[in-house]
């Protein structure tokens, strides 16, 4: 067997995502308009179909961490004499979790996160590139 | 078989609600709607990033009732709550077992069954009863109620809110006893649920899964009185037998084309047998005591139709002797609208028009559709197109949705057809 027969192998095959060198991401989920005047059953809806994408994005291995929710309130140390601040803040700028990706680039990544459910009530999705060590 | 995770959100709002008002007291009820809310929040934000936990119900309870105790323990000084509760939030901690207690499997069926008998205050009309029972144990939202009633979302609103109004005067969820006020209650009970029931069987919403949604309501709050004690009394069981007997031969109303079908045209294979068979059993459990209730007499005339093996086979003689019995328990127009249908069927088309032309107060029929379209059809069959046809016109302007106007429509194309 010669020496480059494993590289020969993989000429003309299209190579499966994983072999890809991929890069990781942040989704900042920004939540738009709040849940709190939906019903109980739309509210149900809106998490299937998160649930269903986030499913997807694993299935798929895009979805390196789930991450979390975030708490509405919190509080905000600012400037050189620290002040201290409280939540909330502006509704529509408000953080309500964070995910990890895993995507080939910046241009997948902001294309995987078109299927998210957020933008069905206004809201948004930062997508960051995490900077390689 | 449904999902048990289908409506889950809907169902356990309810319930979260009725322990939530049982431990804050009925004037605290806003309070319990948003600590409700938060805990669905919760729910939604952790499970659409983690999944739903194993058992989303007690993940459910367990968030309200942390969010509970903190509310106590925050506003037991600025608010009062429930008596039962009040004198134990003098002491730092005693009041989070009798909060345990009001979420415990057993309480929390009692404290539905309670909300439900609030619903029913004779201070409010029966409209506002059964639009208070949809808002607060059905988790529908205004605009859901006034969808499924066809009424404005201004309209839902005021009644929904001048309802809650007055129910804030008690600050206890009504007590389940034998009573004499709590035999007036039930019955209130009954008659809203049978109304529920009633808007989603033969309501106006064209949309059928609407209707279907009120149906499955009003028998998962029918089943929750048969489950208890005291509510399952006679009538109880015979309403909700009538009920299995009706949602047995929902299927087969509207047909793959989406049109209406009556009940002689109507496949009847795609009747749920294992219905039929339930509201038999009920209906044979309820044949106990003194009492003949009207929901007795309408689930024995739904259990003749369902049990014949096609319309021709009906016992009609039966079904006329029932709606004799029922216009005496409850006179209404409909009714003997209804009976003169099967009177009919059996003795026929020209026995039906004088029946139906003996109608007393029938000028109260003049905007229900059914009305004109059974003069329609009892004309056809006495050979009279033109009369028919001018009936079947009279009913395509009053039907009040597509699918009824495509069946007039259709109606109307048959007297044209027939041959002289």
């Amino acid at each position: 067997m010669s020496a480059g027969a494993p590289l020969k192998r993989l000429e003309g095959v299209s190579q499966p995502s994983r072999e890809c060198v991929m890069s990781e991401f942040l989704y900042v989920y920004r939540n738009g308009n709040g849940v709190e005047k939906a019903s109980a059953e739309e509210m149900q809806k809106i998490m299937q179909k998160w649930m269903t994408w986030m499913q997807g994005l694993a299935e798929k291995g895009h979805l390196k961490d789930r991450g979390h929710p975030l708490e509405p309130e919190g509080k905000l140390v600012s400037g050189t004499g620290k002040n201290v601040t409280d939540g909330p803040y502006a509704e529509k700028d408000l953080v309500g979790g964070y995910s990890l990706i895993e995507a080939k680039d910046l241009a997948q990544a902001a294309e995987l996160s078109k299927g998210c459910p957020i933008f069905d009530r206004g809201g948004a999705v930062e997508v960051r590139p995490i900077m390689k060590m | 078989v449904s999902d048990p995770v289908e409506h889950l959100f809907r169902r356990e709002s309810g319930r979260i609600i009725a322990a939530l008002t049982r431990v804050f007291g009925f004037h605290n009820l806003e309070l319990a709607e948003d600590v409700m809310q938060d805990a669905l929040c919760r729910a939604l934000e952790v499970w659409k990033h983690h999944g739903m936990p194993d058992n989303p119900s007690a993940w459910l309870m367990t968030t309200a009732k942390n969010q509970a105790v903190d509310v106590l323990r925050r506003e037991r000084t600025a608010r009062t709550f429930a008596p039962e509760i009040t004198r134990l939030l003098e002491s730092e901690w005693t009041f989070r077992p009798t909060v345990e207690a009001a979420f415990g499997p057993h309480a929390i069926q009692d404290d539905e069954l309670r909300m439900m008998f609030s619903c029913v205050d004779p201070r409010l009309t029966q409209e506002a009863q059964v639009a208070l029972i949809l808002h607060i144990l059905c988790g529908f939202s205004v605009n859901e109620i006034s969808n499924a009633f066809l009424c404005t979302p201004a309209a839902a609103e005021k009644r929904i809110t001048r309802a809650k109004k007055v129910l804030a005067s008690d600050t206890k969820l009504f007590e389940l006893s034998g009573s004499e006020d709590f035999r007036a209650r039930l019955s209130a009970v009954h008659r809203a649920l049978y109304l529920l029931f009633n808007e989603g069987y033969h309501g106006a919403n064209p949309r059928t899964a609407v209707r279907v949604e009120l149906c499955r309501e009003a028998v998962r709050l029918a089943k929750l009185l048969r489950d208890h004690r005291l509510a399952a009394t006679p009538p109880t069981l015979a309403l909700l037998a009538l009920m299995c007997l009706h949602a047995a031969r929902m299927p087969s109303r509207v047909d793959e084309s989406g049109s209406l079908s009556l009940l002689p045209d109507q496949d009847r294979s795609q009747w749920n047998r294992e219905l039929i068979e339930e509201g038999q059993r009920l209906l044979e459990q309820s044949a106990t005591g003194d009492a003949v209730s009207e929901f007795h007499i309408e689930a024995a005339i739904a259990w003749c139709h369902a049990s014949a093996p096609t319309a021709q086979a009906t016992n009609w003689v039966q079904i006329v002797a029932l709606y004799d019995t029922l216009l005496r328990i409850r006179p209404s127009p409909v009714i003997a609208l209804n009976r003169a249908i099967a009177i009919a069927q059996h003795a026929g088309p020209e026995q039906g028009l004088t029946a139906i032309h003996a109608i007393e107060g029938r000028e109260r029929l003049r905007t229900y559709p059914f009305y004109p379209m059974a003069l329609g059809e009892l004309e056809l069959q006495c050979g009279r197109r033109g009369a028919a046809s001018h009936h079947f016109r009279t009913a395509l302007q009053l039907a009040r949705n597509p699918t009824e106007q495509r069946f007039m429509q259709g109606r109307i194309e048959a007297c044209a057809r027939q041959p002289c």
